[in-house]
């Protein structure tokens, strides 16, 4: 158990220890003048100005159309998949609400796939669509948090930046560089990384096995670093292409981690203010440490099932032990379990087990964290989504002291507390909404894998993920049917935009504001107290929103498990 | 002003998806294969000309004289490497209990255990991708009686080579001690 801890500890040193460093490259990236070659060259092309600011609504504007183009780009390469190269095995394009599904999923940086990779993508729909999106996605993502972070600093001015400026710079100086440096990493590890199709082996005892290749190095490096989660293969990083040993396992972690908690200090530089940077970040650490806590034991302890059929699940020396239905050996349950709260943390989605074989409350640890989707989050919007409630509990500390709300020198005002309460409240209704729907239209519950509590667990599981942009799933869920794509396609989009422009927004109007002198009266928000009020007001509105519905999957469950009832 | 986007909008479409799509994977190919050929074509395994399997991927085996992997849940047949994937099952599924159930048994049997034997969890529950190359030492070392007998050699012959062929936790830290039961298997032949 020490050695398990240990991986935990170490995790969060490297992970911490990073934070300073890829913060100020982030910071130089979003602040500094001067163009690189190949980004003068894409800005003639594009034919605009690189010194013109844009106000909020024509950044979000900007942001919103270039990724409609790029949705519209990946749809069309994949419904011509089958005219395109690098296919040796032939496969078939997807039907059109698949692609739909497909598109809008990977442009919203959520990545959920109703298909398995390696049976319905060719390796230049795996580059050319799933690549490229994670990559843009990604970037759109710390793209609208830099304008937002600039919004947050500015002074009776409109300019949150130039879109194409940020996006452009994002790629070329920060995930093209790491991920074709970790790209090759992950190759020495054991990931492929090849155009070929597929190889035939003739294994020890005569079978064929039909190995399926690609470039899936490539895939994962941004996979990671963009907190996209979409993989290759059906079984994502639990593959061993994918995930080849628990090296990688640790850098997949670090990976996910490195650019929403190094936007935290790239904020507290960008506003002078470094110490409301930390208090973010440590908000981040305690919750995540938090949830930890609660996945771990839960794995490590198996379950009755297996304890019933005197099967050993005692961890010890020879053997991990614990709940491996869906794990894998060279993971265990240490780094599975900080795996599961690390990919739905920064809602990457990737997955290194399957998380529909996971312990009730094992299962209700990543559920959760995806419906309060700020404890990192994923590329930008994590961060925005932390400083929404930072404001909301601004806002209603300040009404029990009864002064007007401030924060960051601002006064909050009715218009923002509207803007903010509407990307607080998309988020539940979205979730809430599309699992009702979905739980009464005819036929929908045909695509359940497992019955009982555990088959409406499948089902919330699902239109989270999709609305918190995350991606994992419980793989038991038949999700490739015309309800399905459709309606978790639209909890992505929803998911997405109604959290990012409304947030934007806000950022526009705090921008053309004075900023007020600090007072007797102004709550200091960079404090320990604070950080412990909006961990608070988190927890407590995510949970009072969110408990009637994790009583009727995950908790009735565990009941249902303790009392030794199957379904 | 809304004119004016359309321009950057279309270009910038194409662009990204010509340096990040096509570009950035194709390079990354180039370095990957220049600097670990072997890796980048997926760790294969030959003897001679002949493909035996992936390094890294595990296959299925299932006579007395090899060592088995864990149970495989990918579709059409265990260990198809075209086809990942787990059951999916939770642990309150009756499916899942059922199947368990029947691996134990089955497991007891072909290693000649006693009825209430405890059966290390890894060898009766499937991997998440269903092609978990790895098997715990335990599960290891309850299949060598089995497989020393099929191939006439003694006990400890068999644990020394499962000894030899442990890998230990990576950096002294990470992940857990496994068998990878291609390698073992390999050893095997090769020790005969």
């Amino acid at each position: 158990m020490s050695i398990d801890i240990a991986q935990f500890v170490l995790l969060l040193v490297l992970m911490a220890s990073l934070v300073v460093v890829a913060g100020r490259w982030l910071t130089h990236v979003l602040t500094t003048g001067g163009d690189w070659l190949p980004e003068r060259i894409g800005y003639r092309l594009l034919g605009i100005n690189s010194k013109a600011g844009m106000d909020w609504k024509a950044y979000g504007l900007a942001l919103v159309l270039s990724n409609a183009a790029m949705l519209l780009l990946g749809y069309l390469i994949l419904r011509m998949q089958s005219w395109l190269p690098f296919d040796a095995l032939h496969r078939a394009a997807q039907t059109p609400d698949l692609v739909f599904n497909t598109a809008a999923s990977f442009i919203t940086n959520t990545n959920w796939q109703s298909y398995s990779g390696e049976s319905s993508l060719s390796n230049f729909s795996q580059m050319a669509v799933i690549t490229f999106l994670m990559t843009v996605s990604a970037a759109s993502g710390i793209a609208g948090c830099a304008a937002f972070i600039r919004g947050l600093a500015q002074r009776e001015a409109r300019d949150v930046g130039n879109y194409w400026v940020d996006f452009s710079r994002i790629i070329w100086r920060l995930l093209l560089p790491v991920c074709l440096v970790l790209s090759v990493v992950y190759v020495w590890q054991g990931m492929p990384q090849t155009l070929a199709s597929a190889v035939d082996a003739t294994t020890l005892e005569g079978a064929t096995q039909h190995i399926v290749t690609g470039p899936v190095a490539s895939l994962e490096a941004i996979k990671h670093i963009g907190t996209n989660g979409g993989g290759f293969f059906g079984a994502n990083a639990a593959h061993p292409f994918e995930n080849p040993t628990p090296l990688t396992n640790l850098l997949h972690m670090l990976a996910m981690f490195l650019i929403p908690s190094a936007l935290t200090y790239a904020f507290g530089r960008m506003l002078s203010r470094r110490a409301q940077g930390w208090a973010f970040l440590a908000a981040f650490i305690v919750m995540f440490v938090g949830f930890l806590a609660v996945e771990y034991p839960a794995e490590r302890a198996g379950t009755p099932m297996f304890a019933s059929l005197s099967v050993d699940q005692t961890p010890g020396a020879l053997q991990p032990g614990g709940n491996m239905e869906g794990k894998e050996m060279r993971f265990g349950i240490a780094q599975t379990s900080v795996f599961v709260a690390v990919t739905t943390a920064a809602t990457t989605g990737s997955v290194n087990a399957m998380h529909d074989s996971l312990t009730p409350v094992g299962g209700m640890v990543p559920l959760f964290l995806m419906m309060l989707n700020d404890v990192f989050g994923g590329v930008g919007v994590g961060f925005i989504n932390l400083v929404s409630f930072a404001i909301l509990t601004v806002f209603l500390v300040g009404m029990m002291i009864g002064r007007t709300p401030e924060f960051l020198g601002k006064k909050i005002e009715a218009r923002e507390m509207k803007l903010v309460m509407l990307a607080v409240l998309a988020h539940p209704f979205c979730i809430l909404g599309f699992t009702a729907l979905a739980a009464l239209w005819p036929g929908a519950a045909s695509s359940l894998g497992n019955a009982g509590p555990h088959g409406f667990s499948e089902l919330i599981y699902a239109y989270t993920s999709g609305t918190a942009n995350n991606g994992s799933a419980f793989g038991g869920l038949n999700a490739n049917t015309p309800f399905y794509n459709t309606t978790i396609g639209l909890a992505m989009l929803l998911g997405r935009y109604f959290t990012l422009l409304p947030m934007m927004a806000v950022a526009g109007s705090l921008a053309v504001k004075r900023t007020v002198p600090e007072s007797q009266g102004t709550l200091p928000t960079a404090t320990p107290l604070f950080t412990v009020l909006l961990i608070f007001v988190i927890v407590v509105v995510g949970g009072l929103t969110f408990l009637p519905s994790l009583a009727l999957g995950p908790i009735v469950e565990h009941l249902s498990m303790a009392a030794g009832q199957f379904f | 002003m809304r004119h004016s986007l359309v321009r950057p909008v279309l270009v910038s479409a194409v662009l990204f998806m010509a340096v990040t799509g096509i570009a950035y994977p194709l390079a990354s190919t180039g370095i990957a294969t220049v600097l670990f050929p072997r890796q980048a074509a997926g760790s294969l395994v030959r003897r001679g000309d002949a493909v035996l399997g992936s390094a890294v991927l595990g296959q299925d085996f299932h006579t007395p004289r090899y060592f088995h992997p864990r149970p495989s849940a990918t579709s059409d047949q265990p260990y198809n490497a075209a086809s990942s994937g787990a059951s999916n099952l939770g642990p309150t599924s009756a499916k899942l209990r059922d199947t368990v159930r029947d691996r134990v048994a089955a497991f007891r049997k072909e290693n000649s255990l006693a009825d209430n034997a405890p059966v290390p969890v890894d060898a009766v529950t499937a991997s998440g991708s269903g092609l978990d190359p790895d098997i715990s030492l335990a599960n290891a070392y309850a299949q060598a009686a089995r497989v020393a007998a099929a191939r006439h050699l003694s006990l400890d012959e068999i644990n020394t080579l499962i000894d030899r062929q442990t890998q230990g936790r990576q950096l002294a830290l990470l992940g857990e001690p496994r068998v990878n039961v291609l390698a073992l298997n390999l050893a095997l032949d090769s020790a005969r």
